[in-house]
């Protein structure tokens, strides 16, 4: 055990707080949390039914770390945990869908890729495959498997490929099935976009329709 | 030091066995010392085939828990001296081989031969997990269709996931079904799955034949399913051969016009 305490309790009108350090090791908290429960702290904490509020200060906590707190705070019956407060920043959602990422291979039946931000694949998607991104998706090669753009709800996205022949498409919570629903003549670049909740193929020279980006052009 | 390659391809009922056994007869054809092992426990097949069913003393699971020695084991071919077979239990399943005890046995296998082709059985669970495990490449068998290409899809990323090199065989093309626009073309598969093709196969009932009365096809010269055999384990050997072509009877009208040069 380290010489300075990482977790202060402090008795409230309503309960308990634990204050827990944001900078320390995590598994190191949770040794210190079982060692107070379970040993020095032991005559304190027993007793009638207390609620308990966990600080985390500005440690960042997923549902695992949270779920491993209540587990081990529920061994002793009495101690109810209400709430497990966490100050972390949460990440930015713009600045996580400008993440772009590259990606080389075939994904084949069976394969799942999942990606925070848009996606570029070289290569193809074969069916059977998923790609689901909460950005754009960008196939060269043939999409022919299942490709879901904007899994968080953005429907600003798109679906782009080289040969766009795929199972299902999908983009934001539209679901949309080629052919029974669309399907194009011939197979060059083509993407799928969101028009008035509907899904819509068009051809790649269209996209700057949809997208007003400006183009600096040298010469004359 | 031999090398073990492995015939699989998810699905059942593509002809895993049927090419294990024609290979395997191939390659100890053309002079190569050959070991088959039969992986497909509870379910063998490769021993029917081959015609070996009634030669069976021991088995791999005999093996793998070393109550008998492989050499004890191995089932020696009627026609070949240099063409072994290490058959499937039939009373066990899948779990009583892990692919460690698979592994050591196709390593001791290798030392002695120079090819060691490893049938695998359908699926991708424990008993594909078995056979993949001592394998340096393997061959992934596929019929043109659809479910067929898919499960080879399939098999091939969880070969590329296990760093085995995998080549693809086409078994069971029909000429006549992929003129008329009904069957999937060799070129449509590639294209999918996106690896070397080491061969097509002819669809051919002299196959059926001979599974049926435990001799390979390839010993039959005739059959074009045994020509495509004998070209993939040349293949297999490193040698460079064209693929036959496929359309099933020239005809006696096509022969005049190429006689007479306007074919």
């Amino acid at each position: 055990m380290t010489d300075k305490p990482h977790i202060t309790i402090k008795g409230v009108k309503d309960g308990l707080i634990f204050l827990f350090d944001d900078s320390c090791d995590f598994a190191e908290l949770m040794d210190e949390l079982r060692f107070k429960l379970e040993k020095s702290h032991q005559q304190l904490l027993s007793g009638p039914l207390v609620h308990v509020h966990v600080k985390l200060g500005s440690r960042p906590a997923s549902e695992e770390d949270k779920e491993q707190i209540r587990s081990v705070i529920r061994q002793r019956g009495n101690l109810l945990v209400q709430t497990i407060e966490s100050e972390a920043p949460r990440p930015d959602p713009a600045g996580a869908s400008e993440a772009f990422k590259l990606m080389t291979g075939t994904i084949r039946s069976g394969q799942t890729v999942e990606h925070d931000g848009s996606l570029l694949l070289l290569g193809d998607l074969n069916p059977g495959g998923a790609l689901r991104c909460t950005g754009d998706i960008y196939v060269l090669g043939a999409l022919r498997g299942m490709a879901h753009a904007g899994t968080e709800g953005r429907t600003d996205v798109i679906i782009a490929a080289s040969q766009l022949r795929p199972t299902q498409l999908r983009i934001s919570d539209v679901i949309s099935r080629p052919p029974e629903e669309w399907m194009s003549a011939d197979a060059s670049m083509e993407y799928a976009y969101l028009e008035d909740g509907r899904m819509q193929i068009d051809k790649m020279n269209q996209l700057v329709r949809m997208r007003k980006e400006p183009m600096l052009f040298k010469g004359v | 030091m031999g090398e073990a390659i492995v015939i699989t391809s998810g699905k059942g009922g593509v002809g895993k066995t049927t090419t294990s056994a024609n290979l395997g007869t191939a390659l100890a054809l053309l002079g190569k010392k050959v070991a088959m092992v039969d992986t497909d426990i509870g379910l063998r097949n490769l021993d029917v085939v081959m015609g070996l069913e009634n030669r069976i003393i021991y088995d791999l699971v005999d093996v793998a828990e070393g109550r008998v020695r492989l050499q004890q084991a191995l089932v020696k071919d009627k026609r070949f001296d240099d063409l072994s077979m290490l058959p499937a239990a039939q009373t066990k399943d899948k779990s009583a081989v892990t692919p460690e005890q698979v592994r050591d046995i196709v390593l001791e296998l290798k030392k002695e031969y120079d090819y060691v082709i490893i049938d695998c059985p359908a699926g991708i669970e424990q008993g594909f997990r078995n056979a993949i495990a001592g394998a340096d490449r393997a061959i992934v068998v596929t019929t043109p269709e659809n479910a067929a290409v898919r499960d080879a899809d399939r098999v091939i990323g969880l070969l590329e996931q296990s760093q085995v090199p995998a080549k693809l065989v086409i078994n069971r093309i029909k000429h006549a079904m992929v003129k008329s626009g009904d069957m999937l073309d060799i070129d449509d598969i590639c294209q999918v799955l996106a690896i070397d093709l080491l061969g097509v196969v002819p669809d051919d009932e002299r196959v059926i034949k001979a599974a049926n009365s435990g001799e390979p096809t390839v010993m039959d010269p005739t059959s074009k399913a045994a020509i495509a055999y004998r070209n993939i384990a040349r293949r297999i050997l490193g040698d460079m051969v064209p693929l036959m072509p496929l359309d099933d009877k020239p005809g006696r009208f096509r022969k005049l016009r190429k006689f007479l040069g306007i074919g």
